[in-house]
């Protein structure tokens, strides 16, 4: 039986703020990490749109960055490395009124979980994808990632990466997503904006994050995007142009742009699965009870 | 017993399942026993392919040993078939395709040359319209009554518009009135008796019993033999309530399903063993965050690819040792459809029960074989109970709170109060992480010991809930077979063999395979004189388990990786050895 002098990790008590906020869990990411710039994101956006914390959920994967769901007081599902998004639409196609953010890294969503990514992009399944894209494995302490750029030093490059850097924004206006942006997490009240767009936009959303890691890429860092990042929103563009998308999503060196890249209207799979229109699954009558009929065929 | 038995063959594309599947359902709708077995390669046109199908008087449990019809498409069947044919049996060809002589065929078997071809030009340029007039031709050899086959081939075209209804049902007749008029007759021919039965496949009930459980979500990646699960409950998906996600791997598919259970709705995924293990890093999770959950593997013969529509039940091991390290699981492996159907709902009610992933175990042979069953013993009144039985309680609510059974209160995204973090890593009662920066500290130690015991304290439980070992046959008997699964089947009818030749025998047979309540096992082994391990993979799988659980010796063992399924009198032959 319980042997109840082992004692929780933390005060016995979660708080249960009909809104979202910090839970009692402190980050624990190396001070200066752009993660903290991300959650504080999520947490505001969500405060934003008042969605009560109890029709939240944050789902991730494995890696610095999937620890973000113990941060806030939503409910939350911490998963297995690559896979936040396959939960995350289990999740919504059980109960489709619940607000669905799945939270990771790189590694987690463009190496190990790239499949899944792209198909979540094609069925516009409504839930909104926000990476800490630091272009590095992190948590492994600093191997090389899909997004590392070419010639990078890392452990398991040390002569320099070799193999030229996936596009996420690219990938994902190729996929079919329905909202695609990207964000710094040097500016908060920017990436606010994206993500509290995200989760109202009907369809997929997908939040690719500059947010440095300051412990194993000394590429690409705070002051790397503080000079190169320019708004988007300030430039022009016109968000529901998909050329116009690729064409922007194209661009890196000197001038690197953050904003929306794009966001159009599509019906979501919920929208389109018709067994979920008379309302979400959780909430539906299940079983054969009195259904004998069905039998019927098998004679 | 009286029986009779239909073979047709031909080439993949020739429609040979689904003239087997009319004869099948024409005995089904008799009300006799049926067992069909529809054996195919994984092309889809060209492999060779039969279709098998035995009726009889009392219930039959496998394809049995012989034939009395054998429905040619091709000279192929002839010569890989006739064999088979039991005394007074008869080849029936279009000497228009090929042509035989009785020197051809072994002794005392008899050819009815008729020209199924040129009956179906009357009708259409379609030559596939053949096939009908063989039906008809081997019904009336069967002894299926001429409006109960033509019943059967109308309903198995829906409602096509056009005269293929028409055109099948009167090539049926032509055949079976030219049968009828070349005076041919079959001694073994049975006649109508009692009410239809219902003709499905394990495949079919393991979808009905995961609707009948209150399933709502079933998602699958497609993979033969798994994959008519999807295919029923796709068809019925709108029908029933019953979401259906086919999805781009599996991976995704048990992700997905841990997904839509931790939102509070029964879900299931199904594959063959390429696709579960490629679903056990997730399973894995399913134990640790203690989600229920529903996963069936039809196994097909492997290793790797292996052989994609052959059987064996290779994939104990696989089940038995899924997954990183040790979480609670409980494995179920039903031997027909009736238990296939009973023994899904039993794994949805404890899956539920003890919040952990319950494994059904199938094969090839269980997957895709029809059988009659009887209406009554599918009972579709399951109780499904309401899974919101938590309430807030002030702050302190506990997802993982360690108890006497190791189960916790599950609430679910959406109601207020009882936010929490599910999660993969380990954890304390909370949910709060313990893997990181407080790995290894005395306290986050003694949080990961008590945990661990919490959760594989279920398997207590489990054991006690698991369907217990079925003894069948007379109570003491000199040979006990012992067998598992689909094997069950072919035992069961060599008891019957052994029987008629004066051999007594019994069955001791596990519909549940792990967790076993020692006690039970062993007081149920006190009871044998000598065993006869029955199992279709080649290491003896789950009498290593038995051994290794409970210390159970198999000095004698028949085992089987051919692919094929097993035949009685293989059984026989083995069981007369050991006597
Ligand atoms: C199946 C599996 N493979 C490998 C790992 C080890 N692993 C943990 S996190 C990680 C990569 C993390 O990188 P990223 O997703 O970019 O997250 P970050 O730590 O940078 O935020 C790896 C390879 C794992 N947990 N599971
Ligand atoms: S290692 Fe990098 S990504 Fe991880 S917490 Fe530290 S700074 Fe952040
Ligand atoms: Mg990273």
């Amino acid at each position: 039986m319980a042997d109840s002098a082992v004692a929780p990790i933390v005060a016995p008590t979660t708080p249960q703020f009909p809104i979202v906020g910090k839970s009692q869990i402190k980050p624990t990411w190396c001070p200066g990490c752009g993660d903290y710039g991300v959650v504080a994101s999520v947490e505001m956006a969500l405060k934003r749109l008042k969605i009560p914390s109890k029709d939240v959920v944050i789902v991730s994967g494995i890696g610095c960055s999937s620890n973000l769901p113990h941060f806030l007081s939503s409910y939350g599902f911490h998963g297995i490395h690559g896979r936040s998004i396959p939960l995350a639409e289990g999740i919504r196609w059980g109960n489709h009124e619940l607000t669905v953010i799945a939270t990771g890294g790189d590694g987690d969503g463009f190496g190990i979980g790239a499949g899944h990514f792209i198909h979540a992009m094609r069925r516009n399944v409504k839930l909104t994808y926000v990476t800490m894209d630091n272009q590095i494995y992190g948590l492994t302490t600093g191997q090389a990632s899909p997004t590392s750029t070419l010639g990078q030093k890392t452990k398991s490059t040390p002569t320099g990466v070799i193999e030229y850097p996936l596009d996420p924004i690219a990938l994902a206006l190729a996929s079919g997503a329905t909202y695609v942006a990207r964000g710094f997490s040097g500016d908060v009240k920017h990436l606010t904006d994206l993500v509290a767009g995200g989760i109202q936009h009907k369809g997929f959303s997908f939040i690719d994050v500059f947010s440095p890691c300051v412990t194993y890429n000394k590429v690409n860092t705070f002051d790397f995007f503080r000079q190169r990042v320019y708004k988007l929103e300030s430039s022009g563009h016109n968000p529901s142009d998909l050329s116009a998308a690729f064409q922007r999503s194209l661009e890196w060196g000197d001038k690197i742009p953050i904003g929306l890249f794009y966001s159009v209207d599509r019906p979501t799979y919920e929208d389109m699965e018709e067994v979920l229109q008379v309302g979400p699954l959780v909430h539906q009558p299940a079983g054969l009870k009195g259904r004998e009929s069905v039998l019927d065929e098998f004679i | 017993m009286k029986e009779i038995a239909v073979r047709a063959g031909g080439q993949a594309g020739d429609g040979i399942a689904s003239i087997g599947e009319s004869i099948s359902r024409s005995f089904s709708r008799m009300g006799l026993h049926v067992f069909g077995l529809n054996a195919y390669q994984s092309v889809i046109r060209g492999g060779h392919v039969w279709y098998h199908s035995r009726a009889s008087e009392v219930p039959v449990h496998s394809q049995g040993d012989h034939a009395d019809i054998l429905y040619a498409l091709d000279r192929q069947t002839v010569d890989l078939h006739a064999h088979i044919l039991r005394q007074h049996g008869t080849v029936v060809f279009d000497p228009e395709k090929f042509p035989l002589a009785t020197t051809d065929v072994p002794a005392g078997i008899q050819l009815l040359a008729i020209p199924t071809l040129e009956i179906a030009r009357k009708y259409t340029s379609q030559s596939v319209l053949q096939n009908a007039a063989g039906i008809g031709a081997s019904a009336y050899l069967a002894g299926i009554p001429l409006d109960i086959v033509q019943k059967v081939l109308a309903d198995s075209f829906g409602r096509k518009a056009g005269d293929v209804v028409s055109w099948n049902t009167n090539a049926c007749a032509d055949g079976y009135r030219f049968a009828e008029g070349k005076g041919l007759s079959h001694p073994r021919a049975l006649a109508k008796q009692g009410q239809p039965k219902l003709l499905m496949t394990g495949n079919q009930a393991i979808a009905l019993g995961a609707a009948a459980a209150g399933c709502k979500f079933l998602v699958q990646y497609p993979m033969t033999p798994a994959t008519s699960i999807m295919h029923w409950l796709a068809a019925h998906s709108r029908a029933l309530g019953v979401v259906v996600k086919q999805s781009e791997d599996e991976l995704a598919s048990m992700n997905m399903a841990i997904g839509a259970s931790y939102a509070g709705v029964r879900s299931m995924t199904a594959s063959s063993g390429g696709g579960f293990a490629l679903m056990t890093e997730a399973l894995g999770m399913a134990g640790m965050a203690e989600v229920p959950v529903v996963v069936v593997d039809a196994a097909r013969a492997g290793p790797s690819t292996g052989l994609p529509t052959k059987t064996e039940q290779g994939d104990l091991n696989l089940l038995m040792g899924a997954g990183q390290g040790e979480w609670p699981r409980a494995v179920l492996a039903p031997s027909d459809p009736v238990e296939a159907y009973r023994l899904t709902v039993t794994a949805f009610e404890l899956a539920e029960k003890y919040q952990t992933p319950v494994l059904v175990l199938t094969d090839f042979h269980l997957a895709e074989a029809m059988e009659g069953v009887d209406r009554s013993k599918i009972d579709l009144n399951v109780p499904v109970p309401s899974l919101f039985t938590v309430e807030p309680n002030g702050h302190d609510y506990r997802r993982y709170l360690d108890t006497e059974s190791g189960v916790s209160p599950r609430a679910f995204p959406g109601q207020a109060g009882l936010n929490h973090i599910a999660l993969s890593d380990e954890h304390d009662e909370f949910g709060h992480d313990v893997s990181d920066i407080l790995a290894g500290t005395p306290n986050a130690t003694a949080v990961r010991v008590k945990m661990m015991e919490k959760r594989m304290r279920k398997l207590k439980g489990l054991a006690k809930d698991l369907p217990a070992p079925v003894w069948e046959g007379p109570a003491d008997a000199p040979l006990t077979f012992v067998a598992w699964g689909s094997t069950v089947g072919a035992v069961r009818d060599a008891m019957k063999l052994l029987e008629e030749n004066g051999k007594k025998t019994n069955l001791l047979r596990f519909p549940g395979l792990y967790p076993l309540d020692p006690d039970v096992v062993r007081s149920a082994f006190a009871r044998t004189h000598k065993t006869l391990l029955v199992e279709g993979n080649y290491s003896g799988q789950f009498g290593l388990l038995l051994r290794g659980e409970m210390g159970v010796e198999f000095p004698f063992r028949f085992l089987k990786y051919d692919g094929e399924p097993f035949y009685p009198h293989q059984i026989v032959e083995r069981a007369e050895e050991v006597l």
